[in-house]
Order: structure tokens, then sequence, then C-alpha cells
């Protein structure tokens, strides 16, 4: 097999002594990528980054980081690195001790200089003799990345990194380890079940469910085409009318087509939402312009474009 | 009264009658001169202080920190994986925890005689290794400051175990992973992560054991016969025997404040850390 990827998973099954966490679970990681896993909590993408990281072993099949098999490497001796849900910062250490904490492993030579470079990157640099605990949320997601990018890791894991911030600020790192990530041309693997953070920041998305992957691909892939009404139902908003699929932003109210009467208008800014009811008693949403004025119980009709349909 | 007081109330009166009032006696019986059959007479002197920096004395001052610095370390030595081990059984934590306070059932003086009768010419032991015959002689297990120091751990290791395990208990699993994670094999995680975590563990047990250790009279008085004495043999020693009550006070408020000046500096340097 061509090795195009740096990170591929064979297979790979985990069961614990309840349940099944992981079902034969094949993927395939290109370099430089920005990878999600997405799923809903207990879909076992955690456990995926885990066994990835050494922290959980496989029951059955075969993770290969740079065309080598690591299923038998400890933590330790696995080129890969991980920010950690709760970032996990070690507390007696400053900011400076805890990015150097893993260099003092590898010697080798130039690494204060790259400690202060990858400080620099994560907008630290005045922070260095601060503790974890005199940081804030957002300065400690960033130590917790600095601690790791420095290693220089073949994969970067991140485990809901972002889970831990209030939502103002998730919206603006978004952006940030967008960049951070195009400019290290380091393979993140992401692992969210926030299907508007996997959108926005990916390059592939996998989106899992019950311990299997549902689906791979670029974001467009799986939100325009989605193989499965689970990956459908998940990422954003799907109407079901008659068995076909239809996102409320393909909906649109006319004078002619579908007869319907408004029960529920939500004005959210930069549209309306608009719920409507079919006589046969089947809700449809759809998004109009802000100015629109419905009201409850008014009789509509509504269409949508054939190419807008989603088969399943 | 607020009602706060009247619960303390009793309390402190405890305290003063049975702390502070002696204390004051021992204060006071320090500056006098002894009396011809024990007691105090005046005129008031402050000899009994410097009779401390004689050889004789400051010996033995010096061996008693010494033997209970040596059985700190052991019961950090030994307690240390045991708290760990225990931190991390799970379920079985409370059992684990009740055996380490098991023998707190039993008598400390009744325990130490146990040692004696296991380690003295005839005891299990020598008798053992001679019905072997490994040995022709019994080995002089007893009365020496190895018998102390093996009395002083085995009495005191419960108290350094409690308290490293209360650290260790709260360290947060994840922080092993993210060192391993960074690449620090399980020696360079102990060293670079739980150690320095645990330190106020390790401070609050090495105080708990040190201090006890450096004022014991049972242990070294059974298991440490005539050639082993420490400074609360010598006090005890003052107060009978020698019938120098003065300077067995002296003695008493010397240990006590190596103890307090001991703690003091651990503490301060603690603060620093943390």
């Amino acid at each position: 097999m061509a090795s195009q990827s740096v990170l591929e998973l064979r297979q790979v099954s985990k069961a614990f002594a309840t349940h099944r966490a992981v079902a034969d679970v094949s993927l395939e990681i290109p370099p430089g990528a920005f990878f999600s896993l997405l799923g809903p909590s207990g879909c076992g993408k955690t456990t995926i980054l885990r066994m990835i990281a050494g922290f959980e072993t496989p029951t059955s099949g075969e993770i290969w980081l740079n065309g080598e098999c690591i299923n038998a490497l400890p933590p330790y001796q696995r080129n890969v690195n991980t920010v950690f849900q709760g970032y996990a910062l070690f507390p007696h250490l400053t900011v400076q001790g805890n990015v150097e904490f893993g260099l003092k492993h590898k010697k080798r030579s130039g690494d204060i200089n790259r400690v202060n470079d990858v400080l620099k990157q994560v907008r630290l640099e005045g922070k260095s003799s601060r503790r974890p605990s005199e940081l804030s949320g957002g300065e400690r997601q960033r130590v917790a990345l600095a601690r790791a990018i420095v290693l220089q890791p073949d994969v970067l894991l991140l485990d809901e990194p972002l889970s831990a911030l209030d939502p103002q600020l998730r919206k603006q790192v978004r952006g940030e380890l967008r960049d951070l990530q195009r400019r290290l041309g380091v393979t993140f693997l992401f692992v969210t079940h926030d299907q508007e953070e996997a959108l926005s920041m990916s390059d592939q998305i996998a989106v899992m469910n019950a311990g299997s992957l549902e689906q791979v691909g670029t974001p467009r892939e799986i939100y325009a085409q989605p193989r499965s009404r689970f990956v459908a139902d998940f990422l954003g908003a799907m109407n079901w009318i008659d068995g076909i699929g239809v996102r409320p932003e393909a909906v649109s109210i006319t004078s002619q087509g579908r007869n319907a009467s408004v029960t529920n208008v939500s004005y959210l800014g930069s549209f309306c939402r608009i719920e409507m009811k079919l006589e046969t008693g089947e809700v449809i949403a759809a998004l109009a312009p802000p100015g629109t004025s419905y009201t409850t119980g008014q009789a509509v009709c509504f269409t949508w474009n054939r190419e807008d349909e989603i088969h399943l | 009264m607020k009602l706060r007081n009247a619960f303390l109330a009793p309390t402190a009166i405890l305290m003063a009658v049975t702390m502070l009032a002696p204390l004051a006696i021992i204060l006071v019986y320090s500056f006098l001169t002894r009396g011809a059959y024990g007691g105090v007479e005046p005129p008031s002197t402050i000899e009994n202080y410097t009779r401390l920096w004689d050889p004789v004395y400051a010996t033995i001052i010096i061996r008693s920190l010494w033997i209970a610095a040596v059985a700190t370390a052991l019961c950090l030595i030994l307690g240390f994986p045991l708290a760990l081990f225990i931190a991390r059984s799970g379920a079985r934590k409370n059992m684990y925890l009740g055996l380490v306070i098991l023998p707190f059932w039993t008598s400390f003086l009744i325990r130490t005689y146990a040692w004696m009768f296991i380690l003295r010419d005839t005891g299990i032991v020598n008798s053992i290794l001679q019905s072997l015959g490994v040995i022709r002689e019994p080995l002089p297990l007893l009365y020496n400051s190895g018998a102390v120091i093996l009395g002083l751990v085995y009495g005191f290791l419960p108290f350094m175990v409690l308290p490293l395990y209360a650290t260790l208990e709260r360290l947060d699993p994840s922080l092993l992973e993210a060192a391993a994670d960074l690449g620090a094999r399980p020696w360079d995680t102990l060293m670079r992560v739980i150690l320095p975590l645990c330190a106020p563990g390790i401070r609050a047990g090495a105080i708990l054991t040190f201090v006890p250790c450096l004022g014991t009279y049972l242990t070294s008085d059974l298991l440490g016969g005539s050639k082993t004495v420490l400074i609360g043999n010598l006090v005890q020693n003052q107060f009978t025997a020698s019938r120098d009550w003065p300077f067995g006070a002296a003695l008493s408020l010397a240990l006590m404040a190596i103890a307090i000046g001991l703690l003091f500096s651990v503490r301060r340097r603690g603060e620093e850390l943390l």
C-alpha cells in the first residue's frame, strides 16, 4: 500500500468490559491535513484518539504511523502529541517549564530557541514565567498547544480542545487554530462533537456514530451528500418530506407549491427560521430573510429545487 | 457567650490545664537548681542550658536527630510505593487503608514488646536461623540502633502513608498521561510530576514521622537497651534515677525547640515552593 497517509487505522476495534467502544474503524489521514473526528459523545472518537496516543490498546486492528505499526509502542515512544480536553498542564511548572517538559526527553540542539519560537507563535512570549493557575482559559489552551507542537509531532491529537472555552472565545480560537495548522503544516487530528467546528476548520471529516464510521469526506461532501440518515441529521438541520431530505435553507416560501400553515417564527438576526406544518402533520423548517413577516397560523406554500434533494 | 465559644470552652480549658500550665512549670523548673532528693530549689540559674553543650549530652541529641532522620527517610522510601499502590487500587482503597491503620487497634507498648520477642537471642528469628543451621550463635538483633530504627519505622509508617495517600489520591491522572504523551518514561514521570506534586504530602508525612521519632522514649527504652540512649530516655532519667528535675526540664524544652525549629524551616520552604 502506498504510504501517502501519515496515520492509518486498519480495522481497529476496542471493546471494554461492558461495551464495544470502537467497531472496525479504518481511516487514512493524509500528511498536513486538518482532519476531524466528529460525532456525538460516546461515539468512540475519544477512544480512537487515546488508542493513537497509546493510552488504550486496540482489541484488534493495527495503527500505522509513518509506515510503522505502533500498536506495541508505549505513549512515550510515539511521535504523536496530545492537546488534552482539560489541557492537563503541570501546575507546578511555569509556562516555560510546561513547554520545555517534553524537550528534556529528546535532547535536540537549539531547543531553547524553539521554545521561544513556539511561545511567540501562540502569543505567549510575555507569560513564560507564569504558572497555569495565573492564566486565562484561552492562554491555558495555547500553552497546551505550544507544549505539544514544540516536539514537532507527526500528528497532533486534539481532544475537544475548545470545549473548555466560553462560546465567544471559541469562535475566535477556531480561526487561530486553523491558521496555526496551516503555518506549521503539522497534521491535526481534531476530535469534536460540534459540527460547526468541524465544518469550519477541517480539510476532511470522519463522522462517527456508535463506534462505527458513518462517512469520510470534505465538509462540503458530507454536508451536501450525506450517505446516511445519521450524517444528514447530525450535520445541520434536515427536513424529511416523503423520504426525501431537504435542508431548511433550500426550502423557499412561495406563492405556489405544497400547502402548509406557519406554526412558529424565530427571528435570529441575520435570518428568520420558519416552521410549517403540512396537512399530513409533518413539520418543515425553512430559512427566510430577516425582513420577512410571517405570523403563526398563516397559510403558505413552499417549494424547493430538485438538485437540493438528498435521496438516501 | 456565643454558642461557638461555649462548645470551644471545654477544649480550651483542657488545653490550658494539661498543656500550658505544665509547660509553664517546666519552663520555671528549667531555670532553678536541683534539690538533693529531686524537686527544685532556688537560686535561679542558666546552668541547665549550658550543660546541653556538654559533649555527653550533645552526642545524645545528635544521635536522636540522626535516628529520627533515618527512620523518617525509611518511612518515606517504604511508604511512598505503598501509598501510590493504595491510591491506584480503586474500589479496594478503603480495605487497604484499613489494613494500614489496623495495628492501632492494639497498644503500641504491646506491639513493641512483640518486637522484643521476635528479635531477642532466643526469639523467633534467631531460633529459626539456628534450627536451620544458618548460624550457630544468635545474632545480636536486639538492643542496638538498628532495632530502634526498625521499631520506629514499624510504629510510624502509617503516619507517613496516610498524608502521602491523601495527595496521591487527588493527583489528576491526566497529568500522568500528559507526561507520557510528552515522552516521559515512568521513572521520569515519577521524578518530574508525581514527586513535585506530592511535596505537601511528603512534608506532612515527614513532620508527622520525624517529630514523634525524635522524642521517642518507649521504643528506644525497650529495643535500644543501655547503648542507644536518646533524648527521651535522657529526660526520663533526669526525673527518676538522676533526680535532676531542672536539667530534665531544660532538655524537654530543648527537644521542643528543635522540633518547632525544624517544623518552621520545612514549612517556610514549602510555602515558597507552592
